[in-house]
């Protein structure tokens, strides 16, 4: 049984009106426990509304979705849980921040949950922890802290619920390459720890293929593909056609293959693009130092 | 949920009404309202009913539009109507039951009041659904203009409003945002006494108001690049001109006018 | 004073905390000691994480921050001289990073007449320059819409329009792709690149990306408010590991045949494009091939 079920489901915006778009078109696929994937698609090709419908904030016009093998819309009790058991961070989370200490804030969602206040305590320890934030900050205004570390808090907020599957909407947006990089080297470490699953919506393929395992590929609504993170990336030109950008490396090797060099379609990273030249170079007999 | 809010909405038109100057609109919009009241008999509301008739046929305002503005005040016609028909007792009554009277007269006082109320909003919204709010907040910067002199900051004002406006909808969509991520979290927004749901609110409020000061803050460096010094020295892109149907259509409103004064005299 | 230079600065130093500093720890400084100058005509790119200074030194290009001590001069006005304040901030125009918190109007058109409306210009003029703005944006069929339906790239160009309708000889822009998507940023990448072939506009642009950095014809890098590498894309790119350790990324293309050449190859190291980085390595593969090489046909099309 699959951790995330979802079954022909679709769903469109302003119903019944000229205006109606179709946000979602009959998408099915699963999620196992412990995968990382990514979730990737240009603007308007309807990630977000998606993840959205994993935890029930959207329903969907048909189709279902199975959390654990159970119809998340069978009951409006269970629907309140799967809050808890779907954790959604939203694109620039740290807009959610509200409480009067960090501490407070990150105890929010256990407080909903209904848990004791060591269990509480507990749970949000461990989870500035895993998002990289300090405990000195934990007793300091939210609206105090940098940039990075608000979205770090944020991130906290939700990790804090102990959810089977973390969903991160664009966790990056706006930051500069060193928080980026530790922003996703916290999520992987997390991954790993707990071995919960994490989906991960990206406009960034670089990062994608840095990350995550398998990649979801959406266009207009529809699913182009669901496959290993190598297997999407072979198909470049693909990705391209469909508006996508993929990583420069990616675009370097195109460029070679077309230059009537034989290397392999799949590169998406600058190590293993430099081992394959390497490859290359021993095959042909080209002597380097 | 929060996107359904239509009262003040604008609806893209080319009609007379559209092209008619704002300021004289505002203008015969407060004649008219002076009209309503002045029109002490049946005959004078008629003619206010008519005027609202041809000019919403002209605006080629579909009934549909108008009836979505009107929803919110039929709670406020029935009370009045009610209220109306049974404290208005005096009269020719037309039945009694316990301590209830309904008169002729209390009817058509009613149905008076109600004509009344719905002619004003009616009239009223035609002005917003007409006009765009730039040009409306133009025709109150000038329309008010003589006040600068008493100090009143008009200009300011002006100002203010239109940044309202601007900023509307950004923060109805960014409350939509907050409410989902906190109930992303577990925020439970639909249940519970009144008490408990107030406190729900504030998890939203919050990043709300903070984020609209951020907002504030940034417009303001914003305008100050785009140099920015106040109303003084300020020219505009497009410039309000009176033509001569302005004032004709200034000349019917009074002629309107003048008309339910003299139905209240000699009938 | 060089001839050309539009923006200047010497020794500039900035922190935004004043007043009482302890003893033991004093305030550091945003800004510390930046001198430059800026050419006429020229597009310059900053790159630095968040919290280098870089976004400090851009707001002082137009006096919404003044130096704590040093200089800063736009088209030689000194612009703590608050006399002058209006001649630089229209001298000088500022686009920011949320597209959303710059517009002021409600309808498109009018946004784009707010700053010539500001400077008292008269209407027809006004409206000459409203329509040649937005037309240069690309956004001149919106002109009637309201803000609010736009995408993020489409608001951040009419913010853009709306500089260009002051007709300032600089733009200084802020991070302006930061809050957009890939659409969205190169939406705006290639509007600053039809900005400079029409109006040969100076443009300074503030950003953490290394693919727009590169687009500039000069590319300074700020850590801890200094400038610590000033040059052309090219070269200051193969300041690698300096790079890296700020916390920054170079072109994938770049760090490509940087770590090639570190095993022993000597790839050309002049390069940018994907295209370029192709170039190089296949040039590389054809010089090298043993002389009985059977592909050496397929490497011929590289050189043609």
């Amino acid at each position: 049984m699959s951790l995330l079920k979802v079954e022909n489901l679709s769903y469109s915006y302003n119903k019944g009106t000229s205006m109606e778009k179709n946000a979602v078109k009959n998408a099915s696929f699963e999620i196992e426990q412990g995968d990382f994937i990514g979730i990737i698609g240009h603007t308007g090709s309807g990630k977000s509304t998606l993840i959205q419908h994993f935890n029930g904030l959207i329903r969907p016009d048909s189709g279902r979705i199975y959390i654990n093998g159970e119809d998340i819309w069978a009951s409006k009790e269970r629907l309140h849980q799967i809050r808890f058991i779907v954790g959604l961070v939203f694109q620039y989370p740290e807009y959610q921040l509200f409480e009067e200490t960090v501490y407070k804030d990150i105890a929010f969602g256990p407080g909903n949950m209904g848990l004791g206040k060591e269990e509480i305590d507990a749970r949000v320890r461990e989870a500035a922890d895993f998002a990289g934030v300090h405990p000195e900050y934990l007793e300091s205004s939210p609206f105090d802290l940098s940039g990075g570390q608000k979205r770090r808090a944020a991130i906290a907020g939700v990790i804090a619920m102990r959810p089977q599957i973390l969903v991160l909407d664009e966790p990056a947006a706006g930051l500069d390459p060193h928080g980026r990089d530790r922003i996703f080297e916290r999520i992987k470490n997390y991954h790993k720890k707990t071995g919960s699953t994490v989906v991960l919506v990206s406009h960034s393929m670089e990062d994608i293929a840095r990350y995550a395992k398998k990649v979801l590929v959406m266009n207009q609504g529809g699913i182009e593909t669901f496959d290993t993170v190598e297997n999407v990336f072979s198909k470049a030109e693909r990705l391209l056609e469909i508006g996508l950008e993929v990583p420069m490396i990616t675009r370097v090797f195109m460029a070679l293959r077309a230059r009537g060099i034989d290397v392999p379609p799949d590169v998406y990273t600058v190590d293993y693009g430099r081992s394959e030249i390497l490859k290359l170079l021993e095959r042909e007999g080209i002597k380097h130092a | 949920m929060l996107k359904d809010i239509t009262i003040g909405q604008y609806y893209p038109g080319k009609s007379i009404l559209h092209r008619l100057d704002p300021r004289m609109k505002m203008i015969m919009t407060f004649v008219f309202i002076v009209a309503l009241f002045a029109a002490s008999n049946k005959i004078g509301l008629a003619v206010g009913a008519f005027i609202v008739i041809i000019a919403y046929a002209c605006a080629k305002i579909p009934l549909k539009f108008l009836m979505k503005s009107l929803k919110p005040i039929i709670p406020l016609v029935l009370i009045t109507s009610v209220l109306n028909l049974f404290f208005l007792t005096e009269g020719n009554a037309l039945f009694r039951f316990w301590i209830i009277t309904v008169t002729t007269e209390g009817i058509s006082f009613a149905v008076v009041m109600s004509v009344r109320i719905i002619c004003l909003i009616a009239g009223t919204s035609l002005l917003t659904y007409t006009t765009t709010p730039i040009a409306l907040t133009d025709a109150i910067e000038q329309l008010l203009a003589p006040l600068k002199k008493i100090k009143l900051p008009v200009h300011e004002l002006a100002m203010m409003m239109t940044i309202a406006m601007r900023f509307i909808p950004t923060l109805i969509d960014e409350t939509d945002k907050i409410m989902n991520a906190q109930k992303a979290r577990g925020a439970d927004l639909e249940t519970g006494g009144p008490v408990k749901r107030v406190k729900a609110l504030v998890p939203i409020l919050i990043p709300l108001f903070v984020s609209a000061f951020r907002r504030a803050d940034e417009l303001a460096i914003a305008m100050e690049c785009r140099c920015y010094q106040g109303g003084e020295g300020r020219t505009r892109m497009n410039h309000l001109k009176m033509k001569l149907i302005d004032l004709w259509a200034g000349l019917f409103i009074l002629a309107c006018l003048a008309g339910v004064v003299c139905i209240n005299i000699f009938l | 004073m060089q001839e050309s230079a539009i923006l200047k600065t010497e020794d500039l130093k900035f922190r935004y905390n004043r007043g009482e500093e302890p003893a033991d720890a004093p305030w550091k400084f945003v800004l510390d000691g930046i001198s430059i100058e800026i050419e006429r005509g020229s597009f310059v790119a900053v790159l630095g994480h968040n919290g280098s200074g870089k976004s400090t030194l851009a707001k002082h290009f137009n006096a919404i921050l003044l130096p704590e001590s040093g200089k800063v001069y736009v088209e030689d006005i000194d612009t703590a001289d608050e006399s002058r304040l209006f001649d630089i901030r229209r001298a000088v125009g500022m686009v920011f990073q949320n597209p959303d918190n710059q517009l002021v109007a409600t309808v498109i058109e009018e946004d784009v007449a707010f700053a010539p409306e500001n400077m008292g210009i008269e209407s027809k003029e006004i409206r000459q320059r409203v329509d040649d703005a937005l037309k240069s944006v690309g956004m001149y069929e919106y002109r009637e819409q309201s803000p609010a339906q736009l995408s993020g790239g489409q608001k951040q160009r009419v913010a853009i329009a709306g500089i260009i309708a002051m007709r300032p000889d600089c733009i200084v822009m802020d991070e302006p792709t930061s809050m957009l998507d890939p659409r969205g940023r190169r939406e705006v990448l290639g509007t600053i690149e039809t900005l400079r072939g029409r109006y040969g506009i100076t443009v300074v642009l503030i950003t953490h990306y290394m693919n727009e950095a590169a687009m500039a014809d000069r590319l300074l890098v700020m850590n801890e408010g200094k400038i610590i590498l000033d040059g052309k894309p090219l070269e200051v790119f193969q300041n690698i590991d300096l790079i890296k350790s700020i916390g920054l990324d170079v072109p994938q293309s770049v760090e490509l045949i940087h770590k090639l050449n570190r095993e022993g190859l000597n790839l050309r190291t002049d390069i940018l494009s994907a295209d370029d980085c192709a170039d190089a390595i296949a040039e590389y593969f054809l010089k090298n091939r043993p002389a009985s090489g059977c592909k050496g046909a397929a490497y011929m099309r590289v050189l043609k």
